[in-house]
């Protein structure tokens, strides 16, 4: 059945104490390096192996999954992490260990699908195998006589077993020896057909999945409403090309977002801020001249060409004026707040590089709903994400912002390192604190700030990945492949009729299961069963 | 409304759980039961269980059945039956695993007693789970809570789908008891009142998505359950052999090791193809509401182990010298990382799966 050696249907191998093992040559112990690796044992082998080393992917964060816990990890444990990191615990599945694994188990399964398929493919054309000489050997035997008075009436005993098989979609040849013709009929091939398609099928994934990791990509990119956003490498703010990712994989187009919806639960009193929906309303335009309106909501992703856009986040976008002493704006922009919480309390950075006498840094707290802390007392924290009771909250530095320094530089960070802090928790000067509509002044008399409107933005990805419809439809393939292998049963059935001295026949029913069959007996016995009616219905005259 | 519903669906939950409790303590007395009787049947010098199974396996060809002409039909041995459609019926009845040989146990009066109270229970279950889901306008699974309401219900519910097919009511104990530990440490741990959905959970794949879960889950259960039987059963039929003294007597009215073991696989495959199904379903929904159908979240890790863990039990089945115990062992440690998924990844570990519903 060109199954590997220890295949729990192959026979096993004869133990001959007297036979010497002949000395094996490179290619003989190319041979059975192969042998072995194609063995079930080393497929089982592999398959825990795999099993087990996929567990620490999920005890350590993991750059790809995670990337802020891997940096927090380092942070607390600065002893432990760059060891860990050395054994490429923070990328398991990119791992050289956990690739051997996989690579080894993909290397033994196309070991086994080759012959097996080549295997498969001779006996889809070949006649049923001759029928054994003992039939009382097999799991299910069935033995009926038909005597020699109603022989003459009943049709030809082997024509019609042939038929019956026929009906039942059988594969059917007839065999003759010295003493007995018989039928040999097997059915259920498709088991084997599903079951090397559902292994192909998981080595199609792979490749699918290689292919699309290699050519795709995905970005992200912070759209405060109102603004746009156009698909090419500097507008993101984040970037993960595949290996054999080029430019011209990025489909042009551009998306403003014209509003983003949010609704809060505010009568349950269990789930007060629970976000109930998030929708996007955008314009897209391109590839080409077309303009068009749609939606992006949270499992409601745009696609635009191959490329899709999913809505993964939201937040605020104070607006913030900072004039000079003499009244000139120097700053003017809706500044991203980072989400901490829940009710969204929010992180922001606001850098004025040109304009003041001094380069000026401001590290804040955007509160939609300001309300007392009640963890640290003092503090402010916000109780419901809607924008109930805006406040902003900021910390003032001034100095070197070390934009100059040509380094690119996160906007989601201030290095404060060359600057000194003139309001805050630390100085004299209390934070700063603003409301929509509010101006106060700045520290030193650098000059004044101001809160506008607060806008809401958008995180969008992007994300493009030309093979995921073969990963699908693999996929499918494998749910498919699975379902015949292990539903549809294989089976040979053998009917023979021994002519016996009295003038009778005997008629010999037997079944062998190739794979797992509970039902083999009921089939043999419906056989033998259809068989007799056949051959003993009263003739019609 | 949502209050008074949901406070009503938890009452009917205490009260299914009184008489699961009820129907595990009935179905551990037909454990003992059975242990007396087999007991009894050793000193009565009856032969084993082993001995009328080795009898019953002759083949049943040795002596042929005469045919007649009436019509289509055969002077038949016991075994086989008269006509075609009845003989078909009687056949696959005849080849049920071993079970009705022992049919002496299936009757007796605590069974009956357990498995009407655990379909009573079940009842009491079932009109819990549905309150639940009608205070919360949604499907009944959206968080640990939720989650354990519908999962220990879909396990009773396919044991209870499945002893139409099999008699595997002597499983009772390990499901019933399985199923109060389960609901227990959720009554006490993962309770949460009804709140409305997140975003990223409003899809319809989270009805195919979970339910399936469950559904594996639950046919899992039952393997887990068979496979360790198994290897009890395995060890009896050793100490049998060797004639060394043997622990749980009620194991001799069960049927054997091979026949569980068959039982368990038939049933543990339907659990693998559930789970390959759940695999594939989350993966289309993580492309939708993720933005990208697989990324080694803790929750696929542990959901493609598990796939793993049973892919290799199959395997293992089909290897020789894995037959046996050693696949059982795989089916049991594959039962217990899906305890594990659901009863600790999803509260301790950090990831994208983060609907227990229990805050951080």
């Amino acid at each position: 059945m060109s199954r590997p050696s220890d295949h729990i249907d192959v026979a096993p191998p004869r133990e001959d104490p007297d036979v010497v093992q002949p000395k094996l040559g490179p290619l003989g112990w190319l041979r059975w390096a192969w042998r072995q690796l194609t063995s079930m044992r080393t497929a089982l082998f592999l398959l825990l192996l795999l099993a087990i080393a996929a567990v620490p992917g999920s005890l350590f964060p993991q750059r790809g999954a995670d990337p802020n816990g891997v940096t927090k990890y380092f942070s607390d444990n600065p002893q432990l992490a760059p060891v860990l990191d050395k054994f490429q615990l923070f990328d398991v599945y990119t791992s050289f260990w956990f690739s051997a694994i996989y690579l080894l188990l993909f290397a033994s399964l196309i070991g086994c699908i080759i012959p097996r398929t080549a295997h498969h493919f001779r006996a889809l054309r070949a006649r049923p195998p001759k029928t054994p000489v003992r039939l009382t050997r097999m799991s299910a035997f069935q033995a009926r006589i038909l005597p020699a008075e109603l022989r003459a009436d009943a049709p030809n005993p082997i024509e019609s077993a042939r038929q019956v098989l026929r009906r039942s979609r059988y594969r059917v040849s007839l065999y003759q020896d010295a003493r007995s013709t018989s039928v040999s009929a097997e059915r259920g091939y498709l088991r084997e057909t599903g079951n090397l398609v559902f292994h192909i099928a998981l080595l199609g994934v792979l490749v699918a999945v290689g292919i699309g990791g290699g050519f795709g990509y995905t970005g992200q990119k912070v759209v405060v409403v109102g603004q746009s956003f156009v698909n090419s490498l500097p507008s993101y703010n984040s970037f993960n090309p595949g290996r054999f990712f080029s430019d011209g994989s990025l489909e042009p187009f551009s998306i403003r977002v014209n509003s983003l919806d949010v609704a809060y639960e505010t009568k349950n009193p269990n789930a007060k801020g629970t976000p109930l929906d998030y929708t996007a309303k955008v314009t897209t335009t391109g590839p080409g001249d077309t303009s068009s309106d749609s939606t992006i909501k949270v499992n409601e992703p745009l696609a635009i060409g191959g490329t899709n856009v999913y809505l993964l986040g939201n937040g605020y976008a104070p607006t913030i004026t900072v004039r000079d002493p003499k009244g000139k704006v120097v700053f003017n922009d809706s500044v991203p707040f980072i989400a901490e919480d829940a009710q969204l309390t929010s992180l922001g950075w606001v850098k004025v590089p040109d304009g003041l006498r001094e380069q000026v840094g401001m590290i804040g707290f955007f509160y939609p709903t300001v309300g007392k802390s009640a963890t640290a007392a003092g503090a402010l924290t916000s109780t419901f994400p809607g924008l109930n009771d805006p406040v902003l909250s900021l910390n003032v530095y001034a100095g070197d912002l070390g934009v100059d320094s040509g380094v690119p530089q996160s906007v989601y960070s201030l290095n404060t390192d060359k600057m000194s802090q003139l309001a805050g928790p630390g100085t004299k000067t209390k934070a700063l604190q603003l409301k929509p509509g509010q101006t106060v002044e700045l520290p030193s008399g650098l000059g004044t700030i101001s809160m506008g409107d607060v806008k809401r933005y958008a995180s969008l990805d992007v994300h493009h990945d030309p093979a995921q419809g073969w990963v699908l439809l693999f996929a499918i393939l494998i749910l498919g492949g699975l379902l015949t292998s292990l539903f549809v049963p294989r089976r040979r059935i053998w009917v023979k009729a021994v002519e016996n001295p009295d003038g009778s026949l005997t008629l010999e029913y037997a079944g062998l299961a190739r794979g797992e069959d509970p039902n083999l007996l009921a089939a043999v016995t419906a056989v033998a069963d259809e068989h007799t009616a056949l051959l003993t219905r009263t003739p019609t005259n | 409304m949502t209050e008074t519903l949901s406070q009503l669906s938890t009452v009917f939950i205490y009260v299914a759980m009184g008489f699961y409790a009820a129907a595990f303590i009935a179905f551990a007395l037909d454990l003992a039961r059975r242990g007396a009787r087999a007991t009894a049947e050793e000193a009565a010098v009856v032969p084993s269980a082993v001995a009328r199974r080795a009898e019953v396996a002759q083949p049943v060809g040795a002596t042929a059945a005469r045919m007649s002409a009436s019509g289509g039909g055969a002077e038949a041995p016991p075994a086989t039956p008269p006509s075609s459609a009845l003989g078909r019926l009687s056949s696959r009845i005849s080849t049920r695993l071993e079970d009705d040989v022992m049919n002496g146990a299936a009757s007796s009066a605590s069974i009956k007693w357990a498995f009407g109270l655990t379909i009573v229970g079940w009842g009491f279950h079932l009109i819990a789970t549905v309150l639940r889901g009608i205070a919360a306008d949604r499907v009944p699974w959206a968080n640990m809570w939720e989650f354990s309401m519908t999962g220990t219900l879909v396990i009773v519910g396919v044991f209870l789908v499945a002893n139409l097919k099999w008699d595997i009511k002597y499983l009772g104990t390990f499901i019933i008891g399985l199923v109060l530990v389960l609901q227990g440490i959720a009554l006490l741990r993962y309770y949460v009142p009804v709140v409305p959905l997140q975003p990223a959970l409003q899809s319809y794949w989270l009805v195919i998505h979970i339910i399936v879960a469950v559904l594996g889950t639950a046919f899992f259960a039952l393997g887990f359950a068979l496979s360790g039987l198994q290897l009890l059963q395995y060890r009896r039929e050793r100490q049998v052999e060797e004639s060394r003294p043997q622990q749980f007597k009620f194991l001799a009215t069960l049927p054997s090791a091979v026949a569980l073991e068959n039982l368990a696989y038939r049933i543990n495959i339907v659990g693998f193809i559930a789970w390959t199904f759940t695999l594939i379903a989350g993966a289309i929904w993580a492309e939708k509401a993720w933005g990208r159908y697989w990324g080694w979240d803790t929750k696929e890790v542990w959901t493609f182990i598990i796939w793993v863990i049973y892919a290799g039990y199959i395997h293992a089945r089909a290897t020789r010298g894995w037959r046996g115990s050693r696949s059982a062992w795989l089916a049991i440690i594959g039962f217990a990382a899906v305890l594990f998924n659901f009863g600790v990844v999803n509260v301790f570990f950090h990831g994208l799966h983060a609907y227990s519903g229990l805050g951080s």
